[in-house]
């Protein structure tokens, strides 16, 4: 019994090793390949949930590891390549410098997320009414969207009334595109006997708007909501190396290029780790929300059952 | 005899009720219908809905069954000659205003809705509050034996079941006319046979109209007390005729020597009508 048993426990838990470190950034995987055996089934499921959350840990403590040693066997000047021991170091003592940044990224990131939630919602809801509106604007959004937006900053720099606000608009235009156009495609995609139900029953557009069509599309929305959260923070450093701003109310990529000046590598380490933590958090974040609504009703959420 | 010619006597069915003495339901007269793409759908259509009737819409693949069947309903015009819905609420655009329901060959629930929230939707848009609603719902889910899944989601029913709640919502309303379009297609026999018999017996307690679109002969020949067969290229009305029997329409019917009988004559009409084609 128990060699049976420690069979089915490990065979299932192998190849998640490779893929463990994407799962604890909040990817849902099935259990597929789970062999239920009666009594090792909870058991097996209890080792499974510690060992996801185990091996990334793992995974991540030995690469650090593996950098001290590099750095320390080959003698590396800290200028070039700074220890990890360092980079704590930095962390620590440029905290004063690096959490007034990091708190500047993350409110344009997401204020911009925001605006682009409601612009481009709403916008889709305006696109879909009438093909007139539609054959009229979305040129106009897929030209603003193709356009890099390294391209855009600097004008959008000349003519907003702020260096925030301008950074605000960029990670905006970002954002945007992604959740307008998957919100147009759930608009779009409603199941078209539930359409006939509707108009059957003499529902308004206004009701079938409410009823049908914004739940309908809800799994569409939240796919551009995890794109946009991802991308809105890209385009919020992009545009800061674009503009350059610099002083009190600078951001985090500011601080990256000024360590970058000033060869103080430890600390564009520490900024890049907490750029990186921001978007982990906002990526877990999102993903919650799409789960959290979506979970009760769709197949994007539910685990198989077989 | 089994099947008998349109207008002779109709009283011997225990389920017959006085159908000539009402207004009808529905007159269609001279249908025609094209689609956008230039099909001819139907073609000179012309069929009157009585009350109380089960008329089974029959016919090969399409013959045009579920356009006429949408066009009773209100959903898209007609192309050339005239529906009249003489015992129905006109709107403003002329077509029934409620009073009709419509159980598709899908169960067509919304997956973001519970049983309860699906059920609730046609009263829902007809701005009737939660709380008054709650009573019809739950004796529309009762009538369907699912009282007890009034909180579940869609994906959690079988087949069969998410048919019923399809049946509960169109029931809800207390149409006078239920249409359906090929509803238990998908469905396996038993499964089907069982829904036959609850429409039945919903049929018979609540004095509805229904009319059931099918190709299955014995699907018709169980259910309907008039069969109207239809014809393809383009579709029109082939054969229109009761279907009676003094039998109960249950397990035993399922076996008689009478049954067996009707599914040979409707067979004969299907096969008629299908025969024209090659013409």
């Amino acid at each position: 019994m128990s060699t049976t048993a420690n069979e089915t426990l490990t065979s299932p838990d192998l190849p998640k090793e490779t893929d463990g470190k994407a799962q604890a950034l909040g990817k849902k995987q099935s259990s597929a390949l789970k062999l239920p055996t009666k009594e090792s089934a909870a058991a097996a499921k209890r080792r499974e949930r510690i060992l996801t959350v185990l091996v990334p840990i793992c995974v991540i403590a030995i690469l650090i590891a593996l950098w001290q040693i590099l750095v320390t066997v080959n003698d590396i000047p800290h200028y070039i390549l700074p220890g990890p021991g360092l980079v704590v170091k930095s962390l620590m003592s440029d905290w004063p410098i690096l959490l007034p940044a990091l708190w500047v990224t993350t409110k344009i990131t997401l204020a911009s997320l925001a605006l682009a939630l409601i612009g481009g919602g709403g916008m889709a809801i305006l696109l879909v009414q009438s093909r007139w509106i539609e054959t009229a604007l979305y040129p106009i959004t897929v030209i603003l969207q193709v356009t890099p937006i390294i391209a855009i900053a600097p004008l959008i720099l000349i003519y907003a009334p702020s260096t925030q606000s301008a950074l605000l608009i960029c990670a905006f235009v970002v954002a945007f595109f992604p959740i307008l156009s998957n919100m147009v495609q759930g608009l779009k995609s409603v199941d078209h006997n539930l359409l006939n139900l509707f108009e059957l029953y003499g529902a308004s557009r206004w009701q079938t708007l409410i009823y049908l069509k914004l739940p309908a599309s809800l799994p569409y929305f939240m796919t551009g909501l995890r794109i946009g959260g991802g991308l809105a923070l890209i385009a919020a450093v992009v545009a800061e190396f674009a503009a350059g701003s610099a002083g009190a109310g600078s951001g985090l990529a500011f601080r990256l290029l000024e360590s970058q000046f000033r060869l103080n590598i430890s600390r564009l380490f520490a900024a890049l780790f907490l750029l990186a933590s921001l978007g982990v958090l906002i990526f877990a974040l999102t993903s919650f929300i799409s789960w959290w609504t979506l979970h009760r009703w769709h197949e994007s959420s539910l685990k198989r059952e077989n | 005899m089994v099947i008998a010619e349109q207008g002779s006597a109709e009283t011997k069915t225990p389920s017959a009720r006085s159908l000539k003495s009402s207004r009808p339901l529905v007159a269609m007269d001279n249908v025609s219908k094209v689609f956008s793409n230039g099909t001819l759908a139907l073609s000179g259509m012309s069929m009157t809905v009585r009350p109380g009737e089960f008329i089974s819409l029959l016919g090969p693949s399409g013959c045009g069954k579920s356009t006429a069947l949408r066009i009773i309903a209100g959903l898209g015009g007609v192309s050339e000659g005239e529906i009249d819905w003489p015992s129905f609420r006109i709107n403003s655009r002329g077509l029934p205003d409620g009073e009709i329901s419509f159980v598709f060959q899908e169960p067509t629930l919304m997956p973001w809705q519970t049983v309860f929230g699906n059920v609730y939707l046609p009263l829902r848009l007809k701005g009737v509050s939660k709380k008054a609603a709650s009573e019809r719902i739950l004796t529309a889910l009762e009538s369907v034996g699912l009282q007890d899944f009034a909180g579940a989601y869609p994906r959690e029913l079988s087949g069969g079941m998410k048919m019923r709640v399809s049946i509960a919502r169109a029931l809800v309303t207390e149409p006078k006319l239920l249409l359906m379009d090929e509803p238990f297609a998908a469905l396996d026999e038993i499964t089907r046979q069982k829904l036959n018999d609850d429409v039945l017996a919903l049929w018979k307690a609540t004095g509805i109209t229904v009319i059931f679109v099918t190709h299955s002969v014995y699907e018709s020949a169980y259910l309907a007390n008039r069969i109207v067969v239809m014809k393809a290229r383009p579709g029109r009305v082939h054969s229109d005729f009761p279907l009676h029997t003094s039998l109960e329409r249950d397990v035993q019917y399922r076996t008689s020597e009478e049954y067996r009988q009707a599914c040979a004559e409707v067979s004969t009409m299907l096969l008629e009508a299908m025969g024209g084609e090659e013409h």
